[in-house]
This record gives structure tokens, sequence and C-alpha cells, in this order.
């Protein structure tokens, strides 16, 4: 870690320049500090700012603080009752140290756990743009299968974007421009050639809230998370479905996928295939298949397109049942 | 005189209280006024050498006291070798002897600083320049043919047995690279005083340290202190001592100040050694009932360009299984990575994978029951030496395990057992482990505050040591556990066990009751001369101590007197006597061994290629147990452990650079309490009549012997996918 000032924010209205990072549960970043993949000249700390709540939106949604720790969204009765989906991902993320101190925020702007990212001994073309991507043959179990490019294939490692992308989720940003705000669906971009872009935020915008919309009556959710052992690991697939039947049939239906893409998927080729359809197994399968269509793998990660597909199949008949 | 009933109950630990409360010293715990902070600076090569080293940034740096490396470093020594007692190291090249580079992560400097933050900062800035060699990190790039085995065994002709067998199996097992990766990380704070250093540190042997330490800086062996009050853990790893210890000494020497080193995770995975990968080639013959007629076990395991560990993984072999013919053999292959080191039951653990993996290999092969199998094979004395066992309960373990898990209600087809979404498998594992009991010294002493303290230079590595050690002299004394004072890690005490092999308790044990009787006998003289004393004139050797008073064989305790008060009517502060005792007197003839029988069920989802284990049940065979909470403690890791190694551990080396990727604990996976079931130990608690007479056998290794291939089994059971290389890996069972 190379030394750095430290200030504490007071109001939203901050400036930062490129050098600058804010720092909020300090789980990525100061994590990334320590290897030196980070080496912010100065950090700006905004716990301070009053963007810690969670509240209910006039048209019924939720409007969730930056601040909020991962720890106290899942255990907020809201959540818990209406957002299942993202309660479970949050719970499935991390451990509970780690949840305690993670923020909303913080989530969404959580970077690769790529190997080759990680250490600075490494060429990595998100870090260092043009130097080359030793993922591409290297060891690549945990990598993307979905959104690559022969630039970078590092999977975007969050659960609670996953859920959120689901749940249509809409980022509140600051920055020196002013306010505005974005689908969490725009928010994120794949690698291309600029993997060292993994989103649309400018660097001086501060996110602020995420709000998340009404869901209709009789909507269920569920996040189901793939791994080798049961806690506490990221996920090789995951899947985030809510979704309204109607009779026996699926009216409405939103899917995403986490560990398997370079940021949090959301599969509209999945939704396409079901909406309208009757909610059995058959359907499921297919949609599986329209998500993972896409899909290239690499020399270690072949068997995640089925196994994102297992856990689109088994979520949808858990949360049709 | 008979054993009370002390022994073997629940007492908790002695130690406890000071862990749960932050009160235990760990290395690093120490508060050491003035200590500097040392940041290391690894390699980021495989293989090569240092070409030039750029200290100038570094050394400008606000707080930076000095920079070591191997141009500046001054002395350090090659111990005097194996033959010299208590001098063994883990890696024989001392630290910074030259500009090589053997393995990814080798020390190559070391940044001194006032603070630990100021120590790391300056370290990312020396600069390193390397001629880099291409490094060779897998025993399938190395060309060079084996040649003659380095270690092999032979009885009967089995070769010939084979080819003759009417049923064969014929395959290669392999187990992964696994890191100790202790709590604790390796640490050192080093102090000098004029020629005499003190070191803090972490270790599973005080006394070999005192003496690596001794030669490796050249100082007298009086000169040396190691003090180790509390380890956390090290699985093998903490033996013998790593260069970390060294450069912290070589440091503080040279900057006149003391120095704290930590190793870091990261460097956990390539300075401090690791259990080496096994390739084991193993082909059984047997008749067409199961009866073995040939083993030929060969292994292969990777060391280090440093280092001569072979993993013993044939060890077990043949002992293990009743057959006429056996041959073993094994080889090391030499690669650039860091030095292989005994990790929790070293060879018997990926040995016993492979050897009972083939058994079962066998027994599918037979359509034969898994447990009959081993029934069918059961050594009822060592065919390796002829010699008997000197206490062997295995048939009993399989059988009462059996009964716990309900192996019963197994149906053999695979797939054919089922749970809602979850198929169900079982399987069962045997667990071998050598006991041994070798010499030691301990001192004893009753005092006149009525308080025994024991002591002695070994260590408690979590195991509980300093329980055992105050067990015994309850037993002896009378005393309650609360009034004795068990003390260890520190090298100025008498010389005890190295904490490796599960030989420490059956070490200390002898001793600790030794020195007791040995003080007990002169108290009882003290009660015949004193006066006032009411035995006074009274032969000694009629008078016993209970419940730590004093009286006449045959009567009350509660006629007699208290010790202290013998103490005090003759103005004396303390008795106190030491004792040294050696290996079981007829240790020789007899066949020493700890068994065991894992059970293991595991349940399988295809649906989402889920597998989790759902309960263990583990019966030991280990002697009579000294401390029951402890020694459960002990199984119940190992068995976690074992789960471990059977699902999830493994260190995978980039192969251009030969960094251990996964070197942290987010993406080096160990199990976690989610992915551990109910599990069940018991323990048959029949002493050993040959090792002492305590009967009692070391108990912290065995645990993890014989999960990995119950866990296989468990999982061909449920998948039909026989998994020959560990870990089992979701990849792998979606072909089922
Ligand atoms: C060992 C380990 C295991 C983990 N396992 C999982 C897992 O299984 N699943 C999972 O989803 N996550 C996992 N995580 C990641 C964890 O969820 C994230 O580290 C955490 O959510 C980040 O939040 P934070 O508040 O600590 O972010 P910080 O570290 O404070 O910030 C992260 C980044 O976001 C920026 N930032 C923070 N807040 C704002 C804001 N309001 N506006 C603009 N920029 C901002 C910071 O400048 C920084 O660049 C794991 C992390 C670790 C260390």
């Amino acid at each position: 870690m190379q030394a750095f000032r430290y200030t504490q924010a007071k109001t939203v209205d901050v400036a930062l320049d490129p050098g600058q990072r804010f720092l909020a549960g300090g789980t990525t970043l100061v994590d990334l500090m320590k290897l030196n993949v980070e080496t912010p000249h100065s950090v700006v700390d905004i716990n301070l700012l009053p963007l810690d709540r969670v509240e209910p939106t006039p048209d019924g949604g939720l409007k969730v603080g930056a601040l909020v720790r991962n720890s106290d969204l899942a255990n907020h009765a809201d959540v818990k009752a209406r957002y299942t989906v993202l309660s479970e991902a949050l719970l499935s993320g991390a451990s509970p140290q780690l949840r305690n101190m993670a923020t909303t925020g913080g989530n969404l702007l959580q970077r690769t756990r790529c190997y080759y990212y990680r250490d600075i001994n490494y060429a990595c073309n998100k870090r260092e743009p043009g130097s080359g991507c030793p993922a591409q043959d290297g060891f690549n179990r945990i990598h993307a299968v979905l959104g690559g490019s022969d630039q970078c294939v590092a999977t975007h490692p969050s659960d609670m974007a996953v859920a959120m992308m689901a749940l249509e989720a809409v980022v509140h940003a600051k920055g020196a421009k002013g306010e505005r705000q974005i689908a969490l669906e725009n928010f994120y971009l794949t690698p291309g050639t600029t993997p060292d872009k993994e989103n649309v935020l400018e660097p001086d915008e501060l996110i602020t809230y995420v709000t998340l919309p009404r869901l209709a009556a009789g909507t269920r959710s569920h996040y189901l998370k793939l791994r080798d052992r049961a806690q506490y690991e990221f996920a090789l697939a995951s899947a985030a479905v809510v979704v309204q039947v109607e009779g026996s049939r699926i009216r409405r239906v939103r899917i995403a996928l986490g560990g398997v893409g370079t940021k949090p998927w959301r599969s509209k080729e999945a939704e396409a295939v079901l909406e309208g359809k009757p909610a059995h197994t058959k359907n499921f399968e297919a949609a599986a298949a329209a998500a993972m269509r896409g899909a290239k793998p690499l020399k270690y990660n072949g068997f995640k397109i089925e196994l994102a597909k297992q856990a689109i199949v088994r979520t949808l008949s858990m949360v049709t049942a | 005189m008979a054993i009370s009933p002390i022994i073997g109950s629940a007492v908790t630990r002695v130690d406890g209280k000071l862990k749960v409360t932050g009160g235990a010293q760990y290395a690093v715990d120490h508060p050491i006024e003035g200590v500097a902070y040392g940041a290391p600076v690894a390699s980021t090569i495989g293989s090569g050498r240092i070409a030039n080293i750029d200290l100038s940034v570094a050394e400008a740096m606000p707080g930076v006291l000095g920079i070591l490396y191997h141009g500046n470093c001054g002395p350090v020594y090659r111990t005097a070798g194996p033959f010299e007692r208590n001098s063994i190291v883990s890696e024989g090249r001392p630290p910074f002897e030259d500009n090589k580079v053997y393995y990814y992560g080798q020390y190559v400097a070391l940044v001194v600083a006032d603070t630990f933050e100021r120590a790391l900062d300056a370290a990312a800035h020396v600069k390193v320049d390397y001629e880099t060699a291409k490094p060779v990190t897998r025993m399938s790039e190395v060309t060079t043919p084996l040649g003659p085995a380095h270690r092999s065994y032979s009885r009967g002709d089995a070769e010939t047995a084979f080819k003759n067998a009417p049923v064969k199996t014929d395959e290669v097992y392999t187990t992964p690279t696994e890191t100790h990766n202790p709590m604790e990380m390796h640490a050192t704070i080093a102090v000098w005083k004029g020629n005499h250093v003190t070191l803090y540190e972490t270790t599973q042997g005080v006394v070999n340290m005192q003496g690596v330490v001794s030669q490796m800086l050249g100082v007298p062996l009086d000169n040396v202190h190691i003090v180790s009050p509390f380890v956390g853990s090290g699985f093998g790893g903490k033996l013998f001592p790593w260069p970390n210890t060294i450069l912290a000494a070589m440091a503080a020497r040279k900057l006149g100040r003391p120095v704290k080193v930590t190793v870091p995770r990261s460097l956990m995975f390539t300075t401090v050694g690791h259990r080496p990968i096994t390739e084991q080639h193993i082909r059984l013959g047997a008749t067409q009932d199961g009866k073995l007629q040939a083993v030929i076990h060969e292994v292969k395991n990777p060391t280090s360009l440093l280092s001569d560990y072979m993993e013993n993984a044939t060890g077990s072999t043949p002992v293990m299984y009743s057959c006429p013919n056996v041959k073993t053999a094994q080889w090391v292959v030499r690669l650039n990575i860091g030095s292989p080191m005994a990790m929790r039951g070293p060879g018997a653990c990926p040995g016993m994978y492979g050897l009972d993996s083939a058994l079962d290999d066998l027994a599918i092969k037979l359509n034969m029951d898994p447990l009959e199998i081993r029934l069918k094979n059961y050594a009822e004395r060592d065919e390796s030496s002829g010699k008997p066992f000197s206490s062997k309960h295995l048939r009993e373990c399989y059988t009462k395990g059996a009964e716990r898990i309900g192996w019963s209600k197994r149906t053999p087809g695979v797939g054919s057992m089922r749970d809602g979404n979850e198929i169900v498998g079982l399987g069962v594992g045997t667990a071998i482990w050598g006991a041994y009991r070798g010499g030691a010294h301990a001192r004893v002493r009753l005092s006149a505050d009525g308080r025994a303290r024991v002591s002695s230079a070994t260590q408690d590595i979590g195991t509980g040591t300093y329980t055992v050690m105050a067990l015994i002299v309850a037993d002896k004394t009378g005393l309650p556990v609360e009034r004795i004072d068990s003390v260890l890690g520190d090298s100025s005490l008498p010389p005890g066990p190295m904490s490796g092999g599960s030989t420490a308790t059956a070490t200390i044990v002898p001793a600790v009751a030794a020195a007791s009787v040995k003080v007990i006998g002169q108290m009882l003289d003290l009660a015949s001369r004193t006066n006032g004393s009411p035995y006074k004139g009274v032969d000694a050797q009629t008078l016993a101590m209970t419940n730590g008073r004093v009286h006449k064989q045959g009567e009350a305790p509660e006629s007699g007197i208290p010790f202290e008060k013998l103490l005090e009517m003759q103005q004396i502060a303390a008795l106190e006597a030491e004792a040294q005792t050696g290996g079981a007197p007829d240790a020789d003839n007899y066949s020493m061994h700890c068994f065991g029988a894992h059970f293991v069920e595991v349940g399988w989802d295809p649906g989402i290629a889920r597998l989790r284990v759902r309960k263990t049940v583990t019966v030991m065979d280990a002697g009579r147990i000294i401390s029951e909470k402890s020694a459960r403690n002990q199984i119940l890791g190992a068995v976690v452990m074992g789960i471990g190694m059977g699902m999830f551990e493994d260190t995978y080396y980039d192969p251009r650079n030969a960094k251990p990727l996964n070197n942290n604990f987010a993406d080096y996976i160990v199990a976690t309490n989610a992915d551990i079931p109910e599990q069940e130990v018991i323990f048959l608690d029949y002493p050993d009549p040959v090792i002492g007479e305590y009967g009692a056998r070391g108990i912290g290794e065995i645990g993890l012997v014989g999960v990995a291939p119950a866990l296989t089994m468990a999982v061909y059971h449920a998948t039909g996918v026989r998994v020959r290389n560990l870990p089992v890996r979701i990849e792998q069972l979606m072909k089922a």
C-alpha cells in the first residue's frame, strides 16, 4: 500500500480528481490498495454522508441509500418480504463481517476477482490498457463465458447487482455536471476494447441512491448461487428470477445471471422465451438454452454454461412452484 | 497405582479462558519496546537470478531503517546437518545466501521500517531486475528418467502375483498441492541483548529451533532463547524453522533494534511449506472373492530444489491390509516451487487415499461391499515386520461406525438411495497412523502455596498439551486441575518433545508422570522426617498422596495432611523433581499404530450439480484418551480438514511463472461451517499396553487419514463418477 491522504466528505457535493477515490466500506478499495492495484494519492471517506437509509418511494418502490450496509439491506423487512431475491443475493455474498462493512454503492462498483487483475506483476488490460490478458490462456476456471472479448474475460463478481438487474433497479448519481439517473441495465459495460471502463459512471460521480421499482402484486422472486463450497465464495453461476405468474402462464419475468458474465448479466433472450408461456420444465429449459446461446467457453470454464442453465431451470421451478 | 477418573474426563482446556478472552499472547502479540517492522520482498519469477537490486527509492522513504539482501546481510550459516541433534531446517539454503532464485515467492530482500505500513510501502519500492529462466512447475515437464526408486519395499513377488491374479485394478490416483495455512501466520520478534538473542516465535519445536538458530547465526546454544507459549496451529508447517525466523534475527542484529517479521498470507503459500502433489500408480491383484494377492504402490511427488522432502505415501501400505505380495516404490522430482513440508498426516493421508481408493475400485469390480472387502483383507498382525500389533481394534471401529451411519440400509446400486432432490451416497475409509513415544524431560514442583507446576520445553499447538500435562499431575497428586500450572513453549525449560508426528502426548506423559512420582516421593520423605508432621518417623514407603494430602496408605486422605503444611513446617518454598523418560521399553517387539474408520454420507443434487456432505461418523482406536475434549476436538477438526482435502483444497501454480494463483483465503478454499454437517466421533478408549503406563497414543493426525477415500466412494455411490484426482470438482461430477 502506498501512502495516501485521507479526508472526510461532509456534503454530497464533493469534487474528485482522477487520482482520488471514494471510500465507503473499503472492502474492495482497501483490499486493492494493499495489493497496489489501486494507488490513489488521496481517499475521500463518504461514510459521514446522510445516505444510509432505506425509504419507500411515492410510487411504492424502495429508495436505498448508497451507504446502506449489505447486512442492513438484506435484513430490511420490506426487502425480505417484497424483494426476496435481493435479500437472498446479499446474504449469499461474502461473509457476515464483510457484509457488515460493504455498502450498496460500493457493492455495485466492486472489482473483479480475476487473479491477473489483482497482481501487478501480470499484464492486465483492465489495469493497464494495451498490456495484455494472461487469463485468455491462463487458469480461467472462474472467468466469464458471456460478454468477454480477446482483451478481457473477467467476471463482475457481485451477487447484489445480479438481483438488482432482475429487479430493474435505477442508479442515482451526482457529479460536477449535476444529478442523473441511470437504469442499471445501461450502467455496466462489456469489456470490448476498453476493459478498463466497467460502467458509465464518470470518475467524479458519486452514487447517491439506488431505487427499486414497485413490484406487481403476486410477484415472486428467488436467487440461487452455485459454487464449490456452501458459503463465502463467489458464484460459479447464479440466477436471479423475478416472476409474475397468472393462472399457469408466466405473465412477466426478469432473469439475470451472475458468475458467468463480464457484467451482471440480464438475459432478455431467456425472458422472451418464457413470457406468455406455461410455467413448466420444457419452457424453462428452452429459456436456459436461449440465455446461454452466445456463450463462449475458455479452456477451464466450459462447465459454467451447463451450470448456469441448471441455475436458471431450478430457480424458475422454485419460484413458479 | 490405579488411574483416576480425571483421566479421559471432559476437562475444559486449561488455557481455554486465555484464548477466548484474548489473554493468550501469540508470537507477534508480545509487547516489545522499540520494535521495528520487517516487510519481505519476494521474487516474482520462478527461476533465474537477481541481476540488480535498486534500493535507492526505498531507502529514501520515510521511516526506513535498513534493507537487507544478499549483498549486505552479513554472516548466516548452514546447519551442521541431520547428524547434529536439533538442527533440522525446512529449507537447506539460508536466506540471502546468493543471488539465485529457485522458486516464486523466495525472499530477495527485507525492508525494515519504524511502522508496519512504512515497511510495506518501501518494500513495494525495492526494484529488482531478474535474469529469468523458464521455471519447471509440473512433474510432466521433467523428462529425465526417474531411475532407481528413492525408497522401496518388497515382500513376496508382487509383479508375478499381479500378473496371475484373476481380478485386477490398475489406476493412477492423484492428490493436489495443499497448503497448511494455520490461522496464525509464521512470525518472529527478534530481540538481541549483546550476543544473546530472544525470539518470540510460533513453532512446533522450541528445542529444535534453538539449535537451528544457534547454528545459523553462529552463536552458542546458551545464547539463544525461544519463547512460544501459544501457537495458532501449525499442521506441520511449523515443525522446523523457515527463513523468516533467521531473517528477523539477522535484521535485528544488524540494526541493533528488535525486529518483528510476519509472513503475509500470500507468502504462506510459497515460503513455509505445503503438502506436495502425489501421483500414485496402484495395481491390485485379487481372488474372485476379494482376497488381495498383490499390492503394487508406486508414488512420485515433487519437491523443491532446496529440499529432499519425500511424501511417504507408501509408508502404511505394507502394514494396512493382509497380502502376501507387496511392492512399493517412491521417487521425488525437483521443480521450481517452494519447499514442501510434512502436513498433518504426512504420507499416510495421501497414501491411504490412494490405497483405499484402489481397494474400492476392486470392490466395484467385484460387486462387493466396500466394508466387506476391508474386513476380508484385515491384517491380524503387521505383515511387514511379522510383529504383533501392540493393540488393534479396527474391526470394532468398522462395526460400530457402520451401525451409527446406518450402513446396513446402504443399497449398493449407484444412485439407488434418494432423499428429495438429493441422491445419497455412503462410503467408508480406513485410518492408520504409527504410534511412537520418544524421549523427554519434565519437571514438577509442589510449592508452599498449595499449587503444583509442571514444565517442559514442548509446545501446545492447539492440541491440548497444556491440559494433558496438568491432567497427569492431577492424576498423580490428586490436586484439582485449577491448582496446577502448566508451563511450556520456552527453550529454557527441560527439553521436551516436538509437536509433530502425533508423538507429543505419548512422549510427554511418561516424563510428567515420572517427575510427579519423584516429587511425591520426596514429599512423603519430608513427611516422615518433619518435626510436627503426624508421620514423623513413619516409613515413607507406607505413605501416599491423595487429593494433595499426605496420608497413610489404606487410610482416608482426609486423615492426612496437605503437602503445603509440610512445606510450611520446614520453611521450604517448594520441592521439585525432574525426570527423563525414553521410548517404550518393549517397543521393538511390537508394531504400534492407531487405527480408525470414517463413514461419510454425501448428498448429490444432480439438477444443480451440488454435492455436500450430510453426515460423518468416525470411530477411533487411539489408545487411552487422556483429555476427552481436546481429543474430540482434534478428530472433529481433522475430519473437517479431510472434507476440505476431498472437496476443496488445491494450490495451483501458474506454469508461466510458478506463482500460486489462489494465494489468499478468498480463492484458496477450505471448508466453511456451512460445509460441515453433523459429525460423530467415538473413541474406543482401549489403553495400549505397550506404549506406557497410561496407554496413551497420539491422535493429532490420524483423524485426517481415510476421510477423502470415504468421501470419493460416497460420491461414486451417489453419482457413478469415480474421482481419482482430488479434489472432487463440480465439473467432474457434471458428467454424471
Ligand atoms: C473475501 C471477499 C469475498 C467476497 N465475496 C463476495 C461475494 O461472494 N459476492 C459479492 O457480491 N461480493 C463479494 N465480495 C465483495 C464485496 O461485496 C464488496 O467488496 C463490497 O460490496 C464493496 O463495498 P464497499 O462499500 O466495501 O466498497 P468500497 O471498497 O468502499 O468501494 C468500492 C469501489 O466503489 C467506489 N465507491 C464506493 N461507494 C461509492 C459511491 N457511493 N459512489 C461512487 N463510488 C463509490 C470506491 O471508490 C471503490 O472504487 C467479497 C469481498 C471480499 C473481500
